[in-house]
């Protein structure tokens, strides 16, 4: 679906990404891990073609999305859904606006079926009767998930995640994941997941990627990522669990925790 | 006075450093015109493309048009009244204090109509489109825009550009009026001018051609304040932050305000030699 080939983006001289590969494969749950600031968010902002890379390719469906025309880019962009860090609502609409704002543009629907499916939507998130609030008036969980409602208003084929469930309750973040989950299952969408959220990651996943110094140090599936003994790749899932070990609710992972905690 | 051998060494180096630091300046200017030049192609481009968003631009005559008005009328009536009590302590050193409401009318019309209408607006209006679009890009609003197949210029700058092309004539008759206004109280309530007279005269110096050259005038006004705005937020630094939305608005207002100098000279000539009309 997306393929990623030796890609190179820096910042007033700081590297940031350095020849990174990565295959997104189709139908799948990607979860990518790293250390705060080595470009994770940059990387969707990439793939959505926010930003130019200074070198490497980006294909999506075999296209390399770099060389498309302005028009062809805003059409392909369509099929993908991305929910921002910072949420990135438009602040001079109602939520309904914001959710719906893809259907309002690109579809020929009616104000009545727009709204429809903006309820569906936000019931999916658990924002029931907020479709006529601002965003200033949401706390930052809920803006998180308008967000999200707006990123899957347009059902899209790629849904880009950049940590869903940060700054959420536990019981929101079971949630979403849930929300995850069914939208892989039901719909068949690739997903891409941006987490420092272990449990949350081992929920969703079904390949894992870790970045480190600008390139993917670890690719996998999960079982194959507790397996793998890259010292990084420990260190990351072992600190980001046992505080919670107690409410871990992934099976999989406490076992691992444990079994390393008693070594 | 040890190191005198020195000084002739350094200087060859620190001249090539500054053709360097020079050069770097130019070029990075001519490329910030080139990337302003595209912008303004890329506006005037998407003008004539469907769709037509009527309701964005709709709220976009709103916001410039109708709440700009009140301003406008008040600063075309100052505009008068100075002008009016001038042009009479000038005109009546010639004994040609008579000709008051020619000269009111005619430089309100033909100059300070439009410029005083184009400075509040580069104020209030360039102003506020920076913050707001530099606001939208700084929360990553824009990018959210692109992301969902929304071109951002179709959706936020074209509305803007066309209101402001639309309005600045408007909004300049209103201040000419209001301007011919002050003027009028000033000869007739100061100075104890004849009212007809005055108005005989503003009437037979209503030449179509002036109203031309002010229509003009304005529209370009307009078109300018809009892209200098819109320019100024799309190309803010992320990370500047607040401060940096803070400088571009500001830096908005001044441009705005010197584009405008810059096109009333030019259009004067321009509509003179080329159209003759004065
Ligand atoms: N627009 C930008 N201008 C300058 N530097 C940037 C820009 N965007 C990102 N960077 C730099 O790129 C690096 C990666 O940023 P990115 O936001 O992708 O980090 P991240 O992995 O998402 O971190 P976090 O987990 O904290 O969200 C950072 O060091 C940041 O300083
Ligand atoms: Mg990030």
């Amino acid at each position: 679906m997306i393929q990623i080939k030796n890609l190179w983006k820096s910042f007033e001289g700081k590297q940031v990404l350095k020849g990174l590969d990565l295959h997104i494969p189709r139908g799948e749950t990607l979860v990518i891990m790293g250390r705060s600031g080595c470009g994770k968010s940059l990387l969707l902002k990439l793939v959505t073609g926010l930003m130019q890379p200074d070198a490497g390719e980006i294909l999506v469906d075999g296209e390399e999305i770099s060389g498309l025309k302005f028009k062809e880019l805003n059409h392909m962009r369509r099929k993908f859904g991305l929910l921002f860090q910072s949420a990135a609502l438009f602040d001079s609409m109602s939520v309904e606006e914001n959710v719906g704002f893809m259907l309002a543009q690109h579809t020929k629907l009616s104000r009545a079926q727009i709204r429809e499916i903006v309820i569906e939507k936000l019931h999916l998130v658990d924002l029931d009767g907020t479709e006529h609030l601002r965003p200033a008036e949401l706390s930052g969980g809920m803006r998180k998930r308008v967000g999200l409602a707006r990123a899957i208003a347009f059902d899209p084929e790629v849904i880009l995640y950049d940590e869903p469930t940060t700054g959420l309750d536990p019981v929101t973040c079971v949630e979403i994941n849930r929300l995850i989950q069914s939208l892989h299952e039901k719909l068949e969408v690739t997903s891409v997941v941006v987490t420092h959220d272990m449990d949350s990651a081992f929920t969703v996943a079904t390949r894992m990627a870790m970045i480190h110094s600008g390139k993917i140090v670890a690719f996998g599936h999960p079982n194959e990522m507790l397996e793998n003994d890259d010292p990084i790749l420990q260190q990351f899932i072992l600190l980001g669990a046992p505080e919670q070990i107690l409410n871990v609710s992934n099976p999989v992972l406490k076992e691992f925790i444990l079994n390393l905690r008693e070594e | 006075m040890a190191d005198q051998p020195s000084v002739p060494q350094q200087k060859p180096v620190s001249l090539l450093r500054f053709a360097d630091f020079a050069g770097a300046r130019i070029l990075y200017r001519l490329s910030g015109f080139g990337r302003a030049s595209i912008f303004v192609f890329r506006t005037l481009a998407l003008l004539f493309k469907p769709p037509f968003q009527l309701n964005l631009l709709v709220r976009q005559l709103r916001l410039i048009g109708v709440d700009s008005l009140s301003v406008v009328l008040v600063s075309g009536i100052f505009t008068g009244i100075v002008l009016a009590t001038q042009g009479y302590i000038q005109l009546s050193d010639l004994s040609a204090e008579g000709q008051i409401g020619r000269f009111v009318c005619v430089s309100l019309i033909k100059e300070l109509g439009p410029m005083v209408t184009g400075f509040v607006l580069a104020g209030r209006i360039g102003a506020s489109i920076t913050a707001e679009l530099g606001t939208m890009k700084v929360t990553e609003q824009i990018d959210a825009l692109s992301v969902m197949g929304t071109d951002p210029v179709k959706y936020l700058v074209v509305p803007r550009f066309l209101a402001c092309a639309y309005m600045l004539p408007i909004l300049t008759v209103f201040s000419t009026f209001s301007g011919i206004a002050g003027g009028y109280a000033v000869a007739v309530y100061l100075f104890n001018m004849n009212g007809v007279f005055f108005m005989k005269q503003v009437q037979s110096y209503l030449y179509i051609s002036s109203i031309c050259i002010s229509l003009i005038k304005a529209t370009s006004f307009g078109m300018a304040i809009a892209l200098v705005g819109c320019y100024k937020g799309f190309t803010i630094s992320v990370a500047g932050g607040a401060e940096g939305v803070g400088k571009a608005t500001t830096g908005s207002a001044v441009v705005s305000l010197m584009l405008i100098l810059v096109l009333d000279v030019l259009l004067n000539h321009l509509l003179f030699t080329l159209l003759q009309l004065k």
